[in-house]
Parts: structure tokens; C-alpha cells; sequence
């Protein structure tokens, strides 16, 4: 147990000199991967889940139980492609989204052996050359949103509240963690309460512990109005979640990169930590796929670490491990974005940022 | 693109900021009657109001003992979280009670500040609360209090500050999310401590940022005026002089009420010397100065009665635009005449100036920006303007024929008198240069045909506010489709629906048909209608509309099962008959009101349904500061109290009424009413529908008027009483005058003022019943609010409303009271009553009588009811056509 927390804290410390000196490569989407293996309703079941009574197809994070196997190997492409973070296939492994399939009460496990098979995966490969490999916990947005109302008729109404998603979020950190997670990556937030919600209980979590990981939270800006679903600027959801004292703060999913860049450079501007990237490989086309290639993907994102926007960058929805390869080509040399420290200034924000100087 | 700098945010970087203060229960009585009225919609403008006002943070406070403020803090966050223009700046989560303070904070997806947290229960609560703020990821207002209590003087004020500082920066808290509240006090109270309260904020407030980087100062400024509460103006101008002085101290932010706040160097220099002295202490009579010349500045005092003539001095056509957007008809003839010279034909004045003003009106209605008062008031200048040409323009026999948008027929059917609306409707349309034919009310079918073929109109307008109404409408439908018009035909009014006018009226007639849910859509309706190239498409459009909602309706129907009548008879309204003695009525019998005293009636008056009658929506008194319909609320509500004072004074109008109270029992669902206390003999038998909706959701019963009147065989000596009043004699008269000076404004207020003095005598004769005439309540004492929200015992529902929809029972009413000749009401075919300003209706004097709806009806009732009035069943269905719950058979 000693060894394993000396471990971990050798691997946080070794993160920070990483992200000093270079632009870090985090890894890409899943599903594209798991599309490809053709999986059937008794994969997804496996031996465990044979008479579960919801159907089952389709959960993927289920996977780390029933089928360990491919997902390993894809932490293992994707380590090999040039990724140096790779995040663990818990996306929607919260007992708020895993309601859909009965499977709530699992949520924990399903967090500790993602985070097991990605650090099994990580460690294998830093015992081949001696260099890290970092796994983040990722911890999804839930299938429900605290902040906008399900019903037309009723705007006071939800279907979440913050008190389920703190409690969601508080043992999945701990499953994610456990299993052995350096960094916890709070992704694809469309809605800055969940967030908040997954903050605070990660906040109540480290409490508990003694111990502070790494956070990286990451929002999605759903369409170029420049908001996120539930109508933040990229501003205003930065001054919302910078009390956690993020490692790095990021956009990721629902762009492509041509769409994203404008409020990476907000985001750039503003914030500051580190900043993430990691968009879609383009926008869905009329069939559903994505159309950037590796290459195209790799100019405009190199472009991006050039001109001084990055800390961290991946890929996400319709990207594979080519992309990341291509990825980690364009930024390899590239001096990472500078982060400057802000004078302290009281920044407030509803949908929109503001700050109070004196 | 280069790295990022630091310091070219986009964030606004504010240097004073405005916190709105009135989403705040215990800071505006508005606020708090709106949230413990459950008026969230009302609620939710509030809080627009303050941003649109100029707030850059909101604060909301809902500490009022009253109220579950957990669930109110939290229900108006997630509301206004859906409203993204107010959404859009931070709110700051105010409450002395920690649990809902946290319950707001869940709501936020921003980051908020909280309101506040202080050293008052020591030093271990309050880290622990700075911690929790700091996860949920807010800001703080600390206040300057501690285990001793607040802090007056400013080295108090600055010590706990400091030591609240030191406490949280050592927890990690960041300074510059720490906002000190040094606590701003009333001063001026007639009590000498008290004197040098406002400069002990500023010296706190100075030593604060002079010596704790990075910290905020904030406070509630409308606190140091509560000495002159009911001064607006002083004390306007206290906090005006207030944060002058803190913003130089380094005040940082104020809750304040956005929008209502001087600008300092406005105040008047008496005023403000004398508040300067009070705030900062200057001279040991500077309260009794101020209270010298406070009176000065009460109330009114700020709204200087200057007419504003600068608009005389520009070009003709703009004057016109003036006059017409502003209704101010003073100078119009003036204007028009001067308009006349310049140009070769009078006609070029209509459609040059005139209708560019009209258009801008036009333009500022459709965008919301003005209100039916004031586009009527427009409507009054326009009509003066062309009054003064129409004898030029006669004088050259102008050619160029119709030059007008399109010719309207528009009237009120056969058997209903209401108009209001239909006048409404004309207006409207004749300001946007459409020609109106008004038939008047009670127009039969032929007669409407008639003209619209004789003057070739391009649509035909039908207008109605009782139920059989309806049934009238779908027979002129009819008609217009047997003798082949295919005109465009339009359906408004009251009790008209798009529901009603796809289900009931469409299938009688192919042509063009379309409901008109208000006056502010009739422009756009028949400009497309009478459009060469939208008119087909738009037909087509709303028919295929109208076939969706009837397919629906229809669908829905079939499974809309009623309960059997014989069963719901066995479940009947809950009475409680045990040990009940029905009171007997004081004076049994007629009683007529000759000419009945309009002062008494006006206090009585329900002023939000005259506002409806203007379209305008809100509820008095409260729509009269509406941020926007307010300002069209306010001149209107003064007009209307200016002519009710003429009604009154000049006796333009007369009142009579009369009510009767009988002996009677229940007979079934009927009502029998005895000559006399023998009971022996029928004098009427009143006869009431009951409700067959299925029991099954979440209802226990099913009701009848009948149910309210102990039944024969209960043994008890039980009473009925009916009433019928006007208070419209004389209102015809003075419509048409006001109209023949063009001046429709006038004529449908007057109109609208008759409803109201109709509906208050109602509710006065009603009272006097209570407490007099029948007398089972002597001692009642309401107030009008309450009367209006019926907190009294007993009921008087009315025949043709949802309690007895049948209409015709007016008919027995009528003849129980000899209306006609006792209270001059006359009953149409339809049973509507003339004059229209009439109310008519039983009482029912049972503890347990409730309002309800009748709701719709199966054929075994029809069936059942018909049998009881001596009516074949068609007939019955006639009557009771809207509350069918089954389709007829033709």
C-alpha cells in the first residue's frame, strides 16, 4: 500500500515537470474502437450478467467486468499510438447513468476496475522504457442535468438533484481512485452544476483521504453560440470550477477542431492553470462518422500549440489511435503554452463572467 | 495568436457594482406578498426587472417565517435559471439560516456569492462554513459580528474584519473572494449613538482596504434611511449621498434597488446639504433639518407637472407621428390642416403622414412596445384627423374608389349584447386602414349575410360572449355555406376558442375560418387572409390546423368515459346536513333597488378583470408597477377612475336590482321552490346539472347545484334565493355620444366601467344578503380583497356559468323575480341580458356550497334533463352543447 501511494505521488510529481516542459498527449475516443469489435448483447453480459434482466448491449463501461480483455487492449493502442494519459472506460459508470440498465449498485466497481485495467496497461508500458504513463479517472456528465428543467410546462422542475450527483460522483472518485486513477478527469460537462456537484464531492472525498489528486475539468461547448448546454461562456464556466484548483481546465467533445479553437484561446486567456483540448474528430457527417483524418487533425492542432494554447491535447467522439499518433507527431518539440499567474481579483459568473477589481 | 496575457478579460471588469436588493422577502413587501402568494411568475420579473434596472448580481433572500424557505429559495433559482437574460449575472445566496443557504447554492451553476457567514457563533462554525462555501465554489460576505454581536463603531467593525480575514486566508480561503459587510445602520433616528453610524462604515471601510488585500467591502445601503421609511424621495437621495462617500472610502458593491437610485449630482442642493450633514454627521441638528424639509419631498413631489411642448417644434409629418403614437389629439386638426396645404389632395395626408404614423404604431403594438389603451387612445387621434378631411375630400369627389386594406362585416350574433371586444377588434382594424362595417350586437344570421354580400366584404367578423353563442356562430357557418360564400370568416370573443372553432365550426363551412384569440392578432390575421398570394396557402394552413385538433379532440373524447348518472347521483357534493339548521331569511320575498347609490358600489369594484378587458395582463394593484405593462396600466387606471368619478357625479348611469328569497327544498337534482312557508305549493322548480366526471381521478364527487338545498325528505325547512341587476341604463347612450365624436376610447371605457359597477353591485347586493336579507352572516366584516377572493360563506353562481350551464334557466330566474319590470333587464332568444352591464344568479347560503364546473355531460343526463324541462332531447342538446360530452346525432 506504502509503495503503491510513493508510486503515485512519484508519477503526480513527474506529471507537473511534464507539463513544464512539453505539450502532454492524452488518448482518444472509445468508441469508435469498440464499434469495431462488433460486440453482441452475450458479450456485454458475460458469464457475471448472464440473467441480468435489462438489456445490456450497449453499456460499454460494463466492459471493464465482462470483457477486460479489450479494454486493455485499447489502453494498450493507444499507449502505443504516443498517448501519455490514458483515461479509464468509465464515462458513464456513475449509479446516476447506470439506473438505465439496473445497474447502480455496481457504479463503483465498474470506476475501480476501469481505473485497474488502465493502470495495469500504464504500468506495463512505463516498465518497458521508464517513462510515465498517467491514468485519469474520467468521470462523465450523467445522463441528467441539475440546471435545466425537464418539462416544458414546469421551468422549476428537474430530474437530478445536486445531492444525487454529489453522492454519485463521491464513489466514483473513490472506485476510480482506488483502482489506482493519478488524475481525475471531470469531462465533457454540459452542465457546470454536475460539475460542481462532481467537485464537490471529490473535495469531500480528498477530505477523507488526506490527500489531494490532480483534477482536470473539462467543458463542452455544444454548438459556436460558444455556450455550453446549459449557457455558460467558456469564461464563466472557468471562474465557476477554478475553486477546485484544477490541474488543468480543458474543453473537450461536441466540436471539431476548426469550430473549437475561438474558446480554447478564450479559455487560454483566461485561466490560470494548465488547458486541455481534446476535440471531435470534426462534426457527426450525414451517416454519423467523422470526417478528420489524422492528418488534417494534427495540423490544425499543432497550429494550436504553436501559437501558445496548449498544455494538454487529445482527441474525442470518431477519433482512433492513428489520430493520436498523428496528434503526438505535430506537438512533439513544441513549447507548451506559459501559464501566468493572475492578480487576485474576485470573478463571479452566472451564465456570463464578471470581475470585480479593487 | 499569441500565449495568453493576463488582464485583456472579456469579463467586464466592473469598478462599482449594483447588487439588486428587491428579490428579497424581507427587504420589499412586493417581493414577499408575490412569493407567499405562490406569484413565482411575478417573482421572476421582479428579478428582470432589477437586471434590465442596471443589477450586476441579484441577491435573494427568502427569510420569512411564513414560508418553507429551503423550497422557496430553491424553486425561484431554478426558475430564474431557465431565464437566461437574468440568468446571465451572479446571484448572491442571502439568508441568516445556513441550511438555506446551501440549498440555493446546489441551484447555482455560476459562481455565486453567499450572504453571509460571521464569527457570531465563534470561531470553529465559522471556518467550517467558509470551507463548505468554498467547495460548493462561491464567494462570501462576511459581517462584522462576532460572539459579542455586531459591531457600531468603526475600530469594532475593522477589528472583526480583521480577525475573521486572518482566519479564513489561514484556511485557504482567497482574499479576494472575502466581502466584508461592516454593517450599515439606520441614522437619523432621533437617537444620539446613532448619529455617526454611516461615518463609522466609511472609516471601517477605509481601514478595511487599507490593511486586508484584496478584501471587498459591500453593505445593504437602503438600511441607513429606515428613519424616513414612506419618504422615497430623502430616502433616495440618503443613499445616493451614502455611496458617494463609501465608493471614495473603497466600497467595492451595494445591494441596492437598481434603478431607483438619484444621480447624486441631481438631488437638489437644499436636499442635499441637509442629507449630507445627517450621513456624515456634520452638525448636532442635522436630523431636524432634514425632517424640516423631508415633508417637502413626500410622494409625488418628483413627478413636476411640465407639459413637454419640445415636439411642436418639429416638421408636420413628425408631429403627426407624435400625436398618434402619444394619443395626444390637442393639436391634430392644427397639424392636419397644416399637413392639407402642402400637399394637392387631401387623401395624400391619410396616406402619407397619417398612415406612417399609424404604422408606427402599428410596428410598436406588434412588437410589444405599446398596449391595446394606448393604441385605441391613437386610434381617437386618427379618427379626428379624418374626420377633419372627410369634407375635403367629399368636396373633390374623389376618384380613385375603396382605397382602403379591405372591408370588414363584423357583429355580435343573434341573442348576445356583448361588444366590447368586437369594438376592440374594429378599432384596431380601422387604424390599420381596413374599412369596418360594425352590425352592432344581436345581429341575426341574414341579416349578417345580407350586408356582407350587399357591400361586398372581403371578410366577415363574428363576435360572442355567452355559450349559445356558439351554437349561433356554427348556424351562421352554416348558412354562409348553403348559400355558397366562400368569404373568409373570422370567430372571436369570450367564450370562442381554437378548440371550440375547429371542433364546432369548421365542419359547417369550407371556406377560409379562422379564430381570432385577440385584437392584438387580428391585423395579421385578415392582412393574410385578404393577401392575393398568402390567402390560399394560409387557409389551407390553419384548415389543416383545425383538422389536427378536431382528429385529436375526437381521439381524446372516446376515452373521456362519464359516469353513469344514477351512480353519480349516488355520490353527491359533501353537505353536512347532521344537526344543521338552515337559517331563515330576515325578509323572505322581492326586494327591488330602485336607482341603487353608484358611490357605494365603486370601492367594490375588481379592477383585474377591467384590465383583462383591455388586454392587459396582471392583476391589480400590482400591474400598475409592472415593468411592462405598468406604464400603459397606470394612465388607463387614471382615466378610468377620472370618467367613474363623472358616472358617479354626473349620474350618466343607473343602477337597479332585485333579489328574492323563498322557502325550498331539494328534489333530486332540481330545486323546488314553495309560494310559502307551507310548502305546499310549487311557485318554480329551478333545475341543476350534475357533474359526471369519473370519480376515479382524484375527484370524490360528483356534484349539483341541488345538492346545496336540504332535500325534502331531510325534514328541514331549507331557502333558495335568486338576484338580477344592472347597472347599465343609461351606458348605450353615452357609448354612441363618445362614438360620434369619434372618440372610441371613451365609448368602450364606458362600457367596460358599466361591466364593473354591474359585477361590484353583485358582489355589494351579495354581502348585504349575507348580512342582512337572508342575515345567517351579520357579523362578516371583509375587506374588498377578500370579497373579491370569496372568503365568505355561500355562493351565487349564475345560470350560463360552469356551476349551471344552462342558460335558459335565467328564463325562471327571471320570471321567480320579475326581473323585467323590477330591475329593467330584458332576456334575448339566447338568453343573454340587456343591457349588457347585468349579472343575474342564485343564492345558496350552505357553509359547505362550493363553485365547481359541471364539466361535460353523457346522453343519459341530456336525456334525464330534457325529461325534467318538458324538451325533446335535441333540444336539450341545443342548449347544452358545449358541456356535451358525446357527438350529437344529426
Amino acid at each position: 500500500m506504502a509503495t503503491k501511494h510513493a508510486a503515485r505521488q512519484a508519477r503526480i510529481k513527474a506529471l507537473h515537470e511534464a507539463l513544464a516542459e512539453r505539450v502532454v498527449v492524452l488518448d482518444g475516443s472509445w468508441g469508435v474502437l469498440i464499434q469495431g469489435y462488433g460486440l453482441g448483447e452475450a458479450d456485454f453480459r458475460g458469464e457475471r450478467f448472464r440473467d441480468w434482466s435489462y438489456d445490456l448491449k450497449g453499456n460499454t463501461d460494463l466492459l471493464n467486468l465482462t470483457r477486460p480483455d479489450l479494454v486493455s487492449e485499447i489502453h494498450r493502442q493507444y499507449l502505443e499510438a504516443g498517448a501519455e494519459i490514458t483515461s479509464t472506460n468509465t464515462f458513464t459508470a456513475t449509479r446516476i447513468a447506470q439506473a438505465d440498465y439496473g445497474m447502480s449498485e455496481l457504479a463503483e466497481e465498474l470506476n475501480r476496475e476501469g481505473a485497474r485495467l488502465a493502470r495495469e496497461v500504464a504500468d506495463s508500458f512505463t516498465a518497458r522504457d521508464g517513462r510515465p504513463r498517467w491514468v485519469a479517472g474520467a468521470l462523465g456528465p450523467t445522463n441528467r442535468t441539475a440546471s435545466i428543467s425537464p418539462e416544458v410546462e414546469d421551468p422549476a422542475a428537474r430530474n437530478v438533484t445536486f445531492e444525487e450527483l454529489r453522492v454519485a460522483y463521491y464513489e466514483a472518485a473513490r472506485g476510480l481512485a482506488e483502482g489506482g486513477a493519478d488524475i481525475l478527469l471531470v469531462e465533457t460537462v454540459f452542465d457546470t452544476l454536475n460539475a460542481k456537484a462532481a467537485l464537490f464531492a471529490i473535495d469531500e472525498y480528498f477530505e477523507a483521504i488526506g490527500e489531494a489528486l490532480p483534477v482536470i475539468v473539462s467543458g463542452t461547448i455544444t454548438d459556436r453560440s460558444g455556450r455550453t448546454l446549459s449557457g455558460q461562456t467558456a469564461e464563466a464556466f472557468w471562474t465557476s470550477i477554478k475553486h477546485i484548483q484544477p490541474l488543468a481546465v480543458g474543453l473537450n467533445c461536441a466540436l471539431g477542431p476548426k469550430e473549437l479553437r475561438p474558446y480554447v484561446a478564450e479559455l487560454a486567456r483566461v485561466a490560470d492553470v494548465p488547458v486541455a483540448a481534446y476535440p471531435n474528430a470534426g462534426l457527426p457527417n450525414a451517416f454519423g462518422g467523422y470526417d478528420e483524418s489524422p492528418e488534417s487533425m494534427a495540423v490544425e492542432l499543432g497550429a494550436w500549440a504553436r501559437d501558445g494554447l496548449l498544455n494538454i491535447v487529445g482527441s474525442c467522439c470518431g477519433s482512433r489511435p492513428e489520430h493520436t499518433r498523428a496528434i503526438a507527431e505535430a506537438v512533439r518539440g513544441l513549447r507548451p503554452r506559459t501559464v501566468h499567474a493572475h492578480e487576485p481579483v474576485l470573478q463571479l459568473a452566472g451564465l456570463e463572467a464578471v470581475e470585480i477589481g479593487g | 495568436m499569441t500565449s495568453s496575457a493576463p488582464g485583456e478579460g472579456a469579463a467586464p471588469r466592473a469598478s462599482f457594482v449594483n447588487i439588486g436588493e428587491r428579490t428579497n422577502v424581507t427587504g420589499s413587501a412586493r417581493f414577499r406578498r408575490l412569493i407567499l402568494a405562490g406569484d413565482y411568475t411575478a417573482a421572476v420579473e421582479v428579478a428582470r426587472q432589477q437586471v434590465e434596472a442596471g443589477a450586476q448580481i441579484i441577491d435573494v433572500n427568502m427569510d420569512e417565517g411564513m414560508l418553507d424557505s429551503e423550497a422557496a429559495m430553491t424553486r425561484f433559482l431554478n426558475l430564474i435559471a431557465a431565464e437566461p437574460d437574468i440568468a446571465r449575472v451572479p446571484i448572491m445566496v442571502d439568508s441568516s439560516k445556513w441550511s438555506v443557504i446551501e440549498a440555493g447554492l446546489r441551484c447555482v451553476q455560476g459562481k455565486a456569492i453567499v450572504n453571509s457567514i460571521s464569527l457570531k457563533e465563534g470561531e470553529a462554525a465559522f471556518v467550517e462554513r467558509a470551507r463548505l462555501v468554498r467547495r460548493y465554489g462561491a464567494a462570501a460576505v462576511v459581517m462584522a459580528f462576532d460572539e459579542d454581536g455586531q459591531a457600531d463603531t468603526a475600530e469594532r467593525k475593522f477589528a472583526i474584519c480583521e480577525r475573521s480575514y486572518r482566519l479564513l486566508v489561514d484556511h485557504g480561503f482567497p482574499p479576494e473572494e472575502i466581502i466584508f459587510d461592516p454593517n450599515i445602520f439606520a441614522v437619523a433616528t432621533g437617537i444620539e449613538e446613532h448619529n455617526g453610524y454611516a461615518l463609522a462604515f466609511f472609516d471601517a471601510t477605509r481601514a478595511i482596504k487599507a490593511n486586508l488585500p484584496h478584501a471587498k467591502v459591500s453593505g445593504g445601503v437602503s438600511n441607513v434611511s429606515f428613519a424616513f421609511r414612506g419618504n422615497d424621495r430623502v430616502r433616495e437621495a440618503m443613499h445616493a449621498v451614502f455611496l458617494y462617500h463609501a465608493i471614495a472610502a473603497g466600497m467595492d458593491m451595494a445591494i441596492v434597488n437598481a434603478g431607483a437610485l438619484p444621480v447624486y449630482d441631481e438631488i437638489p442642493e437644499e436636499l442635499n446639504v441637509r442629507v449630507e450633514d445627517v450621513i456624515l454627521n456634520r452638525r448636532p441638528d442635522a436630523t431636524e433639518r432634514l425632517l424640516e424639509i423631508a415633508g417637502r419631498y413626500k410622494g409625488g413631489a418628483r413627478e413636476e407637472v411640465t407639459v413637454d411642448l419640445e415636439w411642436r417644434r418639429a416638421p408636420v409629418g413628425e408631429r403627426i407621428t407624435y400625436a398618434l403614437v402619444h394619443g395626444a389629439d390637442e393639436f391634430i386638426v392644427e397639424d392636419v390642416e397644416e399637413a392639407r396645404q402642402g400637399v394637392a389632395h387631401p387623401l395624400d395626408v391619410i396616406e402619407g403622414p397619417l398612415m406612417d404614423g399609424m404604422n408606427v404604431v402599428g410596428d410598436l403594438f406588434g412588437a410589444g412596445k405599446m398596449f391595446l389603451p394606448q393604441v385605441v387612445k391613437s386610434a381617437r387621434v386618427m379618427k379626428k384627423a379624418v374626420a377633419h378631411l372627410e369634407p375635403f375630400i367629399n368636396a373633390l369627389k374623389a376618384e380613385g374608389g375603396n382605397r382602403s386594406n379591405g372591408k370588414i362585416v363584423m357583429a355580435t350574433v343573434k341573442g348576445d349584447v356583448h361588444d366590447i371586444g368586437k369594438n376592440i377588434v374594429g378599432v384596431v382594424l380601422a387604424c390599420n386602414n381596413y374599412e369596418v362595417v360594425d352590425l352592432g350586437v344581436m345581429v341575426p344570421a341574414q341579416k349578417i349575410l345580407d350586408k356582407a354580400t350587399e357591400v361586398n366584404a372581403d371578410a366577415i367578423g363574428l363576435s360572442g360572449l355567452i355559450t349559445p353563442s356558439l351554437e349561433e356562430m356554427a348556424y351562421v357557418a352554416s348558412e354562409m355555406e348553403r348559400q355558397g360564400f366562400t368569404r373568409p370568416l373570422l370567430i372571436g370573443g369570450a367564450t370562442t376558442s381554437r378548440a371550440h372553432t375547429a371542433v364546432k365550426i369548421a365542419p359547417h363551412y369550407s371556406g377560409p375560418l379562422v379564430y381570432v384569440p385577440d385584437a392584438s392578432r387580428a391585423v395579421s390575421v385578415v392582412s393574410r387572409l385578404l393577401s392575393e398570394t398568402q390567402s390560399a396557402p394560409y387557409a389551407a394552413e390553419v384548415r389543416a390546423e383545425y383538422d389536427a385538433v378536431r382528429a385529436e379532440h375526437l381521439g381524446r373524447q372516446e376515452v373521456a368515459d362519464r359516469t353513469p348518472i344514477e351512480e353519480a347521483r349516488a355520490h353527491p357534493a359533501p353537505v353536512r346536513w347532521e344537526g344543521y339548521t338552515p337559517p331563515v331569511p330576515h325578509r323572505p320575498g322581492i326586494t327591488v333597488f330602485e336607482d341603487y347609490p353608484l358611490a357605494e358600489l365603486v370601492e367594490r369594484i375588481d379592477w383585474t378583470p377591467f384590465f383583462q378587458t383591455w388586454e392587459l395582463a396582471g392583476s391589480y394593484p400590482k400591474i400598475l408597477d409592472d415593468p411592462t405593462v405598468g406604464p400603459s396600466a397606470r394612465p388607463l387606471f387614471e382615466d378610468a377612475q377620472r370618467m367613474l368619478k363623472q358616472i358617479v357625479e354626473e349620474r350618466w348611469l343607473t343602477a337597479r336590482g332585485v333579489i328574492g328569497l323563498w322557502p325550498a327544498n331539494g328534489a333530486g337534482d332540481d330545486i323546488d321552490v314553495y309560494t310559502d312557508e307551507t310548502r305546499t305549493r310549487v311557485l318554480a322548480t329551478v333545475h341543476t346539472l350534475r357533474q359526471q366526471t369519473p370519480r376515479s381521478r382524484g375527484r370524490t364527487e360528483n356534484a349539483a347545484l341541488a345538492d346545496y338545498i336540504a332535500p325534502k325528505a331531510s325534514g328541514l325547512t331549507d331557502y333558495f334565493g335568486g338576484f338580477a341587476l344592472t347597472a347599465g341604463l343609461g351606458v348605450e347612450e353615452r357609448a354612441k355620444a363618445f362614438e360620434a365624436q369619434h372618440d372610441d376610447y371613451s365609448s368602450i371605457m364606458v362600457k367596460a366601467l358599466a361591466d364593473r359597477l354591474a359585477e361590484a353591485f353583485a358582489e355589494r347586493l351579495h354581502e348585504r344578503v349575507r348580512r342582512e336579507f337572508w342575515g345567517y352572516a351579520p357579523d362578516e366584516a371583509l375587506d374588498n380583497e377578500s370579497l373579491i377572493a370569496e372568503k365568505y360563506r355561500g355562493i351565487r353562481p349564475a345560470p350560463g356559468y360552469p356551476a349551471c350551464p344552462d342558460h335558459t334557466e335565467k328564463g325562471t330566474l327571471f320570471a321567480l323575480l320579475d326581473a323585467e319590470a323590477n330591475a329593467g333587464i330584458v332576456l334575448t332568444d339566447s338568453f343573454s341580458m340587456l343591457p349588457g352591464a347585468s349579472v343575474s344568479g342564485f343564492y345558496f347560503s350552505h357553509p359547505d356550497a362550493r363553485y365547481f364546473g359541471v364539466g361535460r355531460i353523457d346522453r343519459d343526463q341530456v336525456e334525464d334533463y330534457a325529461r325534467r324541462k318538458r324538451w325533446g332531447v335535441a333540444e336539450a342538446e341545443r342548449w347544452l352543447a358545449p358541456n356535451l360530452g358525446y357527438e350529437r346525432r344529426r
